[in-house]
């Protein structure tokens, strides 16, 4: 056997809190997809539903990018050099938002 | 390397000068995540688009139990998304969609899980957890394949559409939808779907085929050999972007 030659590898025991505390995300996960799916039958369609819709979806985000991405742990520049871009996004959404709205007053 | 983030630094010089990390992170990881941003543009591309195109459609004013397919209004999507598997005929909105959103946060998870157990060197908990996300993104895949099956074959009643054969409009039935004509809308409905759903499921199928790589080069000891599983991380802050772009769709393409 070639076991000799593998280099000594130290294996750390599991971290019990930090691992405790990725499946509380989990759980914070599914629990808002299963309140979107509450308001989703119970809702009347309308703006404050999707704005409750977007609301959430903005947490869950928030909580994939930097519980499961790491990006709340990183260093700040780094943090912001990805946040600070998504200025971009907005402004597309604005922008197209805006014309979509000049589109419904045009009848082809 | 990892470890490469030190501080300190020499005097009258700043962490800008060179020799240090400033941003606490490998060249590597920095690039994947101006990558997942510039993808993230490209989604946010699709999914501001199909809702500008939306808006520019009527949308269907009646009460919702009275709802039927016509490409005179933009479809509900509950309406559309409502065949689960094995369950022919029963109405159930959402709930397929619901689970596959909840196969693809777990595979999430596990590979967070893989990541932690990178960080500690134990192999073995990182080949359980990647072995884990692989079943997680195969099952996703698969829901998605049988998802388009169902989206392009159709339901069982055929919907009346207008379509222009030969210089003149005829009404004709169709059934399930291709990229020109579809039973559930008007045309740019179904071509949504396609490319939204299509683009991410071909993020995910990528994503899968790295996760192997990355299993396979845990099993063959490679990360073990160089001393870091940072490319379980790399690969892992792709994964997750694949479940940040998913929670973006399930909500704007069908909750919305």
């Amino acid at each position: 056997m070639t076991h000799s030659e593998e280099p000594q590898v130290t294996v750390l025991p599991p971290d019990k809190e930090k691992i405790k505390k990725l499946w509380t995300v989990a759980g914070i996960l599914g629990a808002l997809t299963l309140v979107e799916f509450v308001i989703a039958f119970t809702m009347g369609h309308g703006t404050l539903k999707t704005a409750i819709f977007v609301v959430m979806t903005i947490v869950k985000a928030a909580y994939i990018v930097g519980e499961f991405m790491h990006l709340r742990y990183e260093v700040k520049v780094l943090m912001w050099a990805i946040l600070i871009p998504m200025v971009f996004v907005v402004w597309m959404l604005v922008a197209f938002v805006y014309e979509g709205m000049k589109f419904s007053e045009i009848n082809f | 390397m990892s470890d490469t983030s030190a501080t300190v630094t020499a005097p009258g010089r700043s962490v800008w000068d060179g020799g240090v990390s400033p941003l606490g992170a490998s060249y590597g990881k920095l690039m994947m995540w101006f990558f997942l941003l510039s993808d993230a543009f490209t989604f946010s591309g699709l999914l501001i688009t199909y809702g500008l195109i939306r808006s520019s459609h009527d949308a269907y004013a009646g009460a919702v139990s009275d709802f039927t397919f016509s490409t005179e209004y933009w479809p509900i999507p509950e309406k559309v998304f409502e065949a689960v598997p094995f369950l022919h005929g029963v109405e159930l909105p959402l709930v397929f969609v619901g689970i596959m959103t909840f196969i693809l946060i777990m595979s999430s998870v596990t590979m967070v899980l893989a990541v932690e157990a990178g960080h500690r060197m134990d192999r073995k908990a990182v080949e359980k957890w990647m072995l884990w996300t692989l079943l997680g993104g195969i099952t996703f895949l698969s829901c998605q394949a049988w998802e388009w099956t169902h989206f392009i074959v159709g339901t069982d009643t055929p919907t009346l559409v207008k379509d222009f054969v030969n210089g003149e409009w005829i009404t004709k039935e169709v059934v399930g939808a291709s990229l020109t004509i579809n039973q559930y809308g008007p045309t740019d409905f179904a071509d949504f779907f396609f490319f939204i759903t299509g683009f991410h499921g071909f993020h995910v199928f990528s994503g899968v085929l790295l996760n192997f790589l990355i299993y396979y080069n845990t099993v063959t000891g490679v990360y073990e050999r160089r001393g870091h599983y940072e490319m379980v991380e790399k690969v892992g802050l792709y994964w997750h972007f694949v479940d940040l772009v998913w929670v973006f769709v399930f909500t704007f393409f069908y909750l919305v």
